[in-house]
């Protein structure tokens, strides 16, 4: 036993954050999307209180145009770690009446999805949301803090958020107001590829390459599926590819692969010369579309 | 992370326009770390502008207010590495109005760059903003005189900016070894990456290569462990019965198994009888590390308490002497109270008494009976309860604390113990 703990220093802040949500908010929830980010979180919150258990659910706002693969692999996790799952569905929203669904060629749920999240954070009174975002991803996420807080209507001031001065976290809100926490603010997407390589995390299998019926639209490759609306003369074709980032069908675009481990998968984001939300359509909508989004509760 | 490079924060700083993000963006752009999909962002934004160049600090500048008005407003936190370096760099806005936000990106840094236009030369913002890095003590300071293509890259010009400021240096807590001059056009890209061929009178290092040659060892300082408790950790299963852990993150120094240790606030002694991490026991946990910790006696540790090795107690007052920096529009007066939060504790705050406003522009102090928004100066408090803390020209973390507002529950102010 004469082994020294040498830290890595963003797990350690990921930690510290996580620690901080479950000392300072009364319902906490972790929402899990499947993705590998949220899947990292996972790993940290369960390496935050072991050998208790996580002290929150997680919560999965189901699209309802999920891959399958996806919603298999969280029920597995759940079920392996002895985990509490919440599920809210959009589709339940759509039945409701309080959102429209999306029509025609670039439809998608993925903006619906916020409707869903502010009813399920109201229904549960949770006064903190951990997500997996990270600033390293797209340029409005680059402006967010660790502890973000959101008024009654799940708004971003964008331009008034509060200063974040060295490692403290202030969390005090009143009544109404939640926070969105991101314990991964700080880390790259290679650094989560490496972080799931050097701990062996378990991944969704669409995270590597894999035989899929696709068509290509707009120089991006799109599952073809009955969710995803294509047009007569979008050719459905089969390709090798993987995801990079995990959304739903209608907001994924796959890239060419033959990247079926780990190592290869490392090797291929090293390399690659497009960015992870490249791949993603609903960023492609408008130049602020991220912005946009999280203006109006998105996470 | 299997990740044996080191680990670099940087913030940049300086007066409004003076090219911080464009820096930034060239950085990027000249190490390649802006892909594709990035670039093509900014060349079809910049064509939309007019421009006949890229504006790099399109880069950076993510939201829509800062893009249609050409600055920053807030922090942008960006990443890139090298093959010997990961770099975390926080760009930060000029604007006076934004100073709070230039605080924060400078308060988890190692480094700052400071950047002065080279029409201009040294003027208030520049003043405030190293000031402010003096006050944090940010190790290393880079001062890029930008904009050389503008002045027909000339050297006069450069040494003069470089006199104007190596008199603020005396005036400063830095040693001119801290200190490090870099003449850039961070638009064209001369010394930022690149060497440039238009200043052949400059025998440096590029902004790159000076900051791939820092260590980090020359970016830290060791001081004593400070282990303050965050959540009790309590399984309560078959398994873990009687395990009750603190888990929290060690700061300052290492601590091993068996070390003689001290409770604040009870000062009970006991000793470490093991260190955790995850479902591995270690015998020493250096310091940055999230563990949790047993202790050998059932002593009462509850959130916000702190161990510490018995033999480097630190302070403990009820009545606290601190620098502070106002970062929000509630002023800070005579007879304010608020909630203080070191690390992870609070208590309540009076203020008693404020000594002075100091002048960012290290020309002294002036009497005055309150703080406003970018307002820095020397604050006298009484506490409901003690605190242990270290002064922060000794420890960064146990030195600092921020004051939130007891309506708004707002981060008002941010304190460094004298
Ligand atoms: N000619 C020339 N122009 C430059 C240079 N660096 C920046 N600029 C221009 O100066 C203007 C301001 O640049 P920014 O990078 O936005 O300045 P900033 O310091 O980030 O400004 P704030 O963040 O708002 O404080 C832009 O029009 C740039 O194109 C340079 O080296 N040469
Ligand atoms: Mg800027």
């Amino acid at each position: 036993m004469s082994n020294i703990l040498i830290p890595n220093p963003k797990e350690a802040e990921s930690i510290h954050i996580i620690r901080e949500v479950a000392a300072q908010f009364e319902r906490p929830v972790l929402l899990f999307s499947g993705g590998k980010d949220s899947i990292t979180l996972v790993r940290l919150a369960q390496k935050a209180f072991y050998p208790a258990r996580i002290p929150f659910p997680l919560l999965h706002v189901d699209t309802g145009h999920n891959f399958p693969e996806t919603i298999a692999f969280r029920d597995q996790l759940v079920e392996e770690l002895g985990l509490e799952l919440i599920v809210r569905k959009v589709q339940d929203s759509i039945d409701q009446g309080k959102v429209r669904e999306e029509k025609g060629r670039y439809s998608s749920r993925n903006t619906l999805q916020t409707t869903t999240l502010l009813d399920a954070i109201e229904e549960f009174k949770f006064d903190a949301c951990i997500g997996g975002a990270r600033r390293d991803e797209e340029k409005a996420r680059a402006k967010e803090r660790i502890f973000s807080v959101r008024d009654d209507f799940g708004q971003w001031d964008e331009k008034n958020q509060r200063p974040e001065l060295f490692d403290m976290l202030n969390g005090r809100i009143h009544q109404g107001q939640n926070v969105r926490v991101f314990p991964i603010s700080n880390w790259t997407e290679l650094d989560v590829w490496e972080y799931i390589k050097t701990e062996n995390i378990k991944i969704p299998s669409i995270y590597f390459a894999h035989k899929r019926e696709i068509f290509i639209r707009d120089g991006m490759i799109w599952t073809a599926n009955e969710h995803v609306y294509r047009e007569p003369h979008e050719e459905v074709l089969e390709e090798m590819v993987r995801f990079r980032t995990v959304g739903d069908m209608t907001c994924t675009a796959a890239v060419l692969s033959t990247a079926d481990t780990l190592e290869t998968v490392v090797e291929e984001i090293k390399s690659s010369t497009i960015s992870e939300r490249g791949a993603r359509i609903d960023d492609k909508r408008s130049e602020a579309a991220m912005e946009n989004r999280k203006k109006v509760g998105y996470f | 992370m299997s990740d044996n490079r080191k680990l670099i924060k940087i913030a940049t700083a300086g007066s409004v326009d003076d090219g911080k993000s464009t820096l930034i963006g060239r950085l990027l752009y000249d190490t390649r770390s802006l892909t594709n999909d990035k670039l093509e962002a900014i060349e079809r934004n910049s064509k939309q502008k007019g421009f006949d160049f890229l504006d790099f600090s399109l880069a950076t500048d993510g939201l829509v207010a800062e893009r249609e008005q050409g600055i920053t407003i807030d922090v942008a936190h960006i990443y890139f590495s090298t093959e010997k370096t990961n770099y975390i760099i926080a760009d930060t806005p000029g604007h006076v109005e934004y100073t709070r936000n230039m605080v924060t990106g400078a308060s988890t840094s190692q480094v700052a760059i400071i950047l002065v236009d080279a029409r201009k030369g040294v003027i208030e913002q520049t003043y405030r903003h190293f000031f402010i890095n003096n006050l944090l003590r940010v190790n290393h300071v880079v001062v890029a005189i930008n904009k050389m293509d503008l002045v027909d890259f000339d050297e006069d010009t450069y040494l003069n900016i470089k006199g104007d400021f190596e008199a603020l240096i005396e005036k400063s807590n830095y040693s001119f070894e801290q200190v490090t001059f870099i003449p850039v056009s961070a638009l064209k890209g001369d010394n930022i990456a690149g060497k440039s061929e238009n200043m052949p009178w400059y025998v440096g290092n590029t902004l790159l290569d000076h900051m791939e040659v820092l260590e980090p060892q020359d970016l830290k300082e060791n001081t004593a462990a400070r282990f303050a408790v965050q959540y009790v950790i309590r399984p309560k299963t078959d398994q873990y019965h009687d395990f009750r852990g603190f888990s929290g993150k060690l700061h300052g120094g290492p601590f091993a198994v068996g070390d003689e240790v001290t409770v604040l606030p009870s000062f009970t002694k006991t000793r470490i009888k093991s260190i955790h991490f995850f479902d591995q026991t270690y015998e020493v946990a250096q310091p940055g590390s999230s563990v949790t910790i047993t202790l050998e006696n059932e002593v009462n540790v509850s959130r916000g308490d702190m161990l510490v090795k018995s033999t480097e107690l630190p302070q403990s007052a009820k009545e606290l002497s601190a620098i502070i920096c106002q970062v929000n529009h509630t002023s800070l007066q005579v007879g304010s109270k608020l909630i203080l939060q070191h690390g992870v504790n609070s208590v309540l705050a009076k203020v008693q008494s404020i000594e002075h406003l100091i002048q960012t522009d290290f020309s002294g102090e002036i009497p005055a009976d309150r703080l406003q928004l970018n307002d820095i100066g020397k604050v006298n408090f009484k506490l409901s309860k003690p605190i242990h803390y270290d002064p922060y020209t000794e420890n960064r973390d146990n030195g600092s604390f921020i004051l939130i507002n007891e309506g708004s529950l707002d981060t008002v102010s941010v304190g460094f113990i004298q």
